[in-house]
């Protein structure tokens, strides 16, 4: 493909032909339209003639510089963060800098957008990418002009040799330094963060203005020449298949073509579709409308007595017995038994229920397949997963499945699980057309992979100033693992959030896992387990500070002890040398948000109270104070919150903001109101009506961020700003009620 | 028939006039800019103007827009710098941007009727837009860069 080719392809996949094309804005500049058939990987890489010296940036003979974003953009900003810094290695103007949307490719490594993960694992190489054209432009312009290459410089899009006064743009040069050896990484140069254009400053997001004018093509918005519309009817219950589908009124629909029966995934779910029966429409209205005429008779499956209440019951009653061990320091049992004079011991037992992620966009995908392949474009956290997905239902090679990846609006981990994707191609396949699969927020919220429900039980021996001599914690709930395999009933990864991590000088200690069989799907939702963890942790040393009647930050600190690295043995294996415990760290943004939201001289009264968790997660140290006022009625609103973190070094200040406000808000609603119960196997919550999520008037008025400078790794953002809230908020309605809330949500609490 | 004006343009619709605008927009006429939410006008995804005033597209069939004038996110501003949009854009407002259309159409219909809006105002008007990454209050503020009143 020439690059006259793809101009002319920007050119008319431009906005006006939205619809015809797949189109509008940055996101897929350059990729060809979407009546292209043959566009597969291989094939559709544009600008066939740019020199890419590695996967991730490319440049072009006019000097165009490519870079790929093969993250996900579900709001974080990465599709700008990280093109940012190899654009900053490399040292070109943003101008001259095309961001393209990679497709799904394991030669990116992996391009799942979770765990606050993105920056962490390519900061550096995307660093690398820079650094090495920079070094390989400076090469073919030192072999072009016969000097040393250490004489020459690479600047703005130019390398410029300073004695002869010779200079040749990026552009020019990129034919020739093609030819130049790629430099080991160990031998490249990289800037100081002094010469830093864009690292730690940032840029407005590439996607800023298609996002405030309507252009931004989201999942939802994909289309494909040709294609219909479809709406499923899923089972009720998760296990459950159709016995006998009656669809002779949906027929009668206007626009309503014809019904297609999906079969349920083989195995244990994972990822695959939960079978049911699709109305197959002209438009998503008419799908939408037929499938309410469908008569559908179910064979419900194994999962039709799951009751949450009953379930509920079940997880305190296994929190109450000895379990799994995951963590032990000292002798917990022993200190409990042998209580010294003045000692005493607490107990207390939190819950969380079950939460839905509900981004504002519905899951999405429209897939086509033809002569063995599949294309499909979707919103997803996790391209390589959709590859993956098609190819182990369909039958075909993970490489003959092209994932173009939209915008995503919102995700939270929902959108790393390609079901509906998947549905999109066995629905494609079988109606040999392009078929676009629309789930209604109904679907959304009734076919989740859950945040899991949680019950938690935690006991402490405290010393007579109130510090604790032993302390002992059980987790019990369903384990994200049993989506892969339903034999799954203890944590695993959960274990590592905010379980058997806890940074602690307590001499005795012993962290639990009791086990937990799932009956829906279960998934990760923003900040995980982290989520109920921290709840309980942070509530818990709330209500041992406030039996010693100390205040909350000096009791903190004190717990916390003295300035040391946390050897938390095989379970941390993984970060421990990059990503170390520190508690000095956790003191300072303590000491941070004590400071920037004036704690010391706030003091609470009835109806209005400050609460203050801190909790470190995604190798993040985040510590919070929410300030809350509950009226008469027993009303709470949010005046203020104030958040420190320390994630070590920023790339782009004002996202990692945007993020914190963000999970403020987030964890707002995980706190205040979030709750997925079932009956008879089935979800009972449907829409923003009964699953609410907080609102501009229930959202903290006011969030400060204060970010604590550090010189560490960049650790994550997407996620560590939520586990503090409801720990925060809770502790703020105690301090202003004297109410201790011990499981979520508030509003099903009765405050006055 | 239904007649009615979208962006300035005239269309003519001869399907189901119980078809909600949200899908003729998106689905028919490819005005994607509208976004699906909820169905059910809990969320303001997909907030409209019709003859001006604000609206959920998702609640407005075709026969109740008959002879109206319809304006959507893209018919806001050709060059995207309706006050509001550049508001949002000084403050870098959205985050995953789903929901940000209908936002901003509700924020330009709130300054309509409200030049200089209290706090109050502002959250009685946008409390029916809901933005899951949690945008609020930049939200807010934008809307009083907008307004040329004090943030």
């Amino acid at each position: 493909m020439s690059s006259q080719t793809v101009n002319r392809i920007d050119a008319v996949s431009r906005r006006g032909f939205l619809g015809t094309v797949f189109s509008a804005g940055a996101l897929v500049l350059g990729a060809p339209l979407l009546s292209s058939r043959s566009a597969f990987a291989a094939e559709i890489n544009p600008a066939k003639d740019a020199w890419y010296p590695t996967v991730y940036l490319g440049i072009q003979p006019d000097g165009t510089v490519i870079i790929l974003a093969h993250r996900s953009e579900m709001g974080t900003g990465i599709r700008t963060a990280l093109p940012m810094v190899a654009a900053d290695e490399l040292d070109v103007e943003w101008s001259k800098v095309r961001v393209e949307q990679a497709l799904g490719d394991k030669k990116y490594g992996s391009q799942d957008t979770d765990g606050s993960n993105s920056i962490r694992s390519f900061y550096d190489p995307l660093r690398i990418a820079g650094s090495t054209a920079r070094a390989m432009l400076i090469g073919a312009a030192a072999a072009r002009w016969s000097v040393p290459a250490s004489e020459c410089k690479a600047v703005n899009g130019q390398v410029t040799h300073a004695r002869s006064g010779k200079k040749a743009s990026y552009g020019e040069l990129s034919s020739l330094a093609a030819q130049q050896p790629v430099p080991k990484p160990e031998t490249l140069k990289f800037k100081s963060p002094a010469e830093y254009r864009y690292v730690g400053k940032g840029v407005p997001s590439i996607d800023l203005d298609d996002l405030v004018s309507g252009h931004g093509v989201f999942g939802m918005d994909a289309k494909m020449p040709g294609m219909v519309y479809a709406s499923i009817e899923h089972p009720p219950v998760i296990g459950g298949q159709v016995k006998t589908s009656d669809d002779s009124e949906a027929l009668k629909v206007r626009g309503v073509k014809q019904t297609v029966q999906i079969e349920r995934y083989k195995g244990t779910y994972g990822f695959q579709p939960l079978g049911g029966v699709a109305v197959i429409a002209d438009n998503t209205w008419a799908a939408m409308q037929g499938r309410k005429k469908l008569k559908v008779d179910w064979d419900l499956g194994a999962n039709a007595n799951y009751d949450s209440d009953s379930f509920k019951a079940q997880l305190i009653d296994t929190s109450r017995k000895p379990c799994k061990v995951v963590r032990n320091v000292g002798d917990v049992d022993k200190a409990f038994a042998n209580l010294r004079k003045g000692e005493n011991t607490h107990e207390a037992e939190y819950y969380c229920p079950m939460l839905a992620h509900a981004s504002m966009e519905p899951p999405a995908a429209v897939a086509e397949f033809k002569n063995g392949k599949v294309e499909i474009w979707t919103a997803t956290q996790n391209p390589q997963a959709v590859q993956d997905t098609v190819s182990q239902v369909l039958g075909i090679k993970p490489e003959d499945v092209a994932c173009h990846v939209t915008l995503l609006g919102g995700a939270f981990g929902r959108k790393s699980k390609p079901d509906y994707a998947a549905e999109a191609a066995v629905l494609s396949k079988k109606l040999g057309k392009p078929v676009k699969v629309v789930w209604s927020r109904e679907d959304d919220v009734k076919f989740d992979y859950y945040h899991s429900v949680a019950a938690m039980y935690v006991k402490a021996a405290t010393d007579p100033k109130g510090k604790p001599t032993a302390w002992l914690q059980r987790s019990v709930f369903p384990p994200i693992f049993s989506t892969f395999d339903s034999s799954t009933v203890y944590g695993d990864l959960e274990m590592g959030l905010g379980w058997n991590d806890l940074p602690f000088d307590i001499p005795n200690h012993r962290a639990e896992n009791g086990a937990a069989t799932a009956h829906v799907r279960i998934g990760w939702m923003r900040s995980v387990a982290n989520v109920y963890h921290a709840f309980a942790v942070q509530s818990f040393l709330d209500e041992l500070a406030a039996a010693a009647n100390r205040d909350r930050v000096e009791y903190f600190l004190d717990v916390l002890g003295p300035a040391r690295t946390i050897d938390l043995g095989p379970s941390a294996a993984d970060t421990a040398a990059k990503y170390p415990l520190e508690t000095a760290r956790i003191r300072r943004v303590l000491e941070t948000v004590a400071d920037k939201s004036g704690w010391a001289s706030k003091k609470s009264s009835p109806g209005h109270g400050y609460g203050i968790a801190v909790h470190r997660s995604f190798l993040t140290y985040v510590a919070a104070v929410v300030e809350v006022k509950v009226d008469a009625q027993g009303k709470v609103t949010i005046p203020r919150v104030d958040i420190a973190l320390d994630t070590g070094q920023v790339i782009h200040p004002d996202r990692v903001r945007a993020q914190f406000e963000g999970a403020a808000v987030f964890g707002t609603s995980i706190a205040m109101m979030g709750e997925i119960t079932a009956k008879d196997g089935r979800i009972q919550q449907s829409n923003f009506n009964n699953y609410p999520v907080a609102r501009m008037p229930e959202a903290p008025f006011e969030t400060h961020i204060h970010i604590v400078s550090s010189d560490a790794p960049p650790a994550g953002v997407g996620e560590p700003g939520v586990p503090v809230m409801a720990p925060a908020i809770c502790n703020a309605i105690f301090a202003a009620t004297g109410k201790r809330i011990r499981e979520l949500p508030i509003r099903k609490q009765k405050l006055v | 028939m239904i007649e009615l004006r979208v962006n300035g343009v005239a269309r003519k619709f001869d399907g189901d006039p119980d078809m909600p605008m949200l899908w003729y927009l998106r689905d028919e006429l490819d005005l994607t800019g509208t976004k699906f939410g909820c169905g059910m006008g809990l969320c303001g995804a997909c907030t409209i103007h019709v003859n001006g005033a604000a609206a959920r597209s998702c609640q407005t069939s075709l026969q109740n827009a008959a002879g109206k004038d319809i304006t959507t996110i893209e018919g806001l501003s050709k060059a995207h710098v309706h006050p509001v949009q550049k508001a949002w854009k000084e403050g870098n407002v959205p985050q995953c941007g789903y929901c940000q259309s209908g936002q901003i159409m509700q924020a330009a219909a709130l300054l309509k009727q409200k030049p200089k809006p209290t706090d109050r105002d502002i959250d009685e008007a946008m409390a029916g837009n809901i933005c899951r990454c949690g945008t609020y209050q930049r939200i807010r503020a934008a809307i009083k860069v907008a307004a040329g009143v004090q943030a």
